[in-house]
């Protein structure tokens, strides 16, 4: 029964892995934004189901509230707002297409000629791996807490910039 | 093939296909989803590896990570709108004249 669920569980992950693929490859050749920005969420919850499976359910969850439900509404809703017949949906690759493919070849194949020769030099956790949230934590505050707060500097920089941009457009259109 | 050696293929497969994307693709908001599709490949890996070594260093900076993606795309789509007002197109050749 243990290694049946072991199988189950690695089955699943390979499953959410292809699922989250091909969702990639959906969102680099679909034509109408809107289908981009689905397949993009799709690959997202599929990676969500990759970080459960892996023991990290506060990511998981935090993978679905913040990509999903704010980044992507956010993204949708501007897709809403702009017109569906622009030049840009019509004509859907610019000129790099070659030498972009080829590029993204060539990236990983040596990028993932490396992983395959490096299997297993890595050493793996004693005990098992994963950790638990409260170490997580703990972690989090009492060793980066210069880093939280740092991004609390950041996300007001985002709130100063965005009025900035708002400024500039009411000074262009009156 | 081990599980995470899986992962991290995917992990890279994710990147290179976010940055194809932002190559190859005309149309500004996809550009824009193709970077989110790099961030998550990163995200991908760091995961991976705080799960193979059991630490939650790899989980701190996914966190981190969160709050910078937020915020950018918070400032991006603003911009992207702005464009869109000024050119009245999403198509990149009409940015041409943003080149220095």
């Amino acid at each position: 029964m243990e290694a049946l669920l072991s199988n189950l569980e690695t089955l699943l992950l390979v499953v959410f892995a292809a699922c989250a693929l091909v969702g990639a490859v959906l969102v680099l050749v679909l034509r109408e934004p809107m289908r981009v920005a689905m397949a993009l969420i799709s690959t997202m919850v599929f990676l969500g189901g990759v970080y459960g499976l892996l023991g990290v359910h506060f990511i998981a969850a935090f993978q679905v509230l913040i990509y999903v439900g704010a980044v992507m509404v956010f993204i949708v809703y501007v897709i809403m707002l702009l017109d569906p017949r622009d030049s840009a949906v019509k004509r859907r690759f610019s000129a790099l297409l070659v030498p972009g493919v080829i590029a993204c070849g060539l990236f990983i194949v040596a990028l993932g000629g490396l992983v395959w020769d490096d299997a297993g030099r890595v050493p793996r956790a004693a005990g098992g791996a994963g950790f638990t949230l409260a170490q997580f934590s703990s972690q989090f505050l009492n060793e980066y807490w210069l880093e939280f707060e740092l991004t609390s500097v950041l996300l007001l920089a985002a709130i100063v910039a965005a009025i900035a941009v708002i400024q500039v457009s009411r000074r262009h259109h009156g | 093939m081990d599980k995470v050696q899986m992962l991290i293929g995917l992990s890279i497969a994710l990147f290179a296909i976010g940055l194809t994307g932002v190559i190859i693709r005309r149309n500004v908001l996809v550009m824009l989803m193709c970077m989110e599709l790099m961030l998550n490949g990163v995200i991908l890996s760091l995961v991976t590896f705080a799960y193979q070594l059991g630490s939650a260093v790899g989980a701190v900076l996914v966190f981190l990570i969160f709050v910078v993606a937020t915020a950018e795309i918070a400032i991006a789509i603003p911009i992207v709108l702005l464009l869109v007002r000024h050119k009245r197109t999403l198509d990149l050749d009409a940015y041409a004249d943003l080149k220095g």
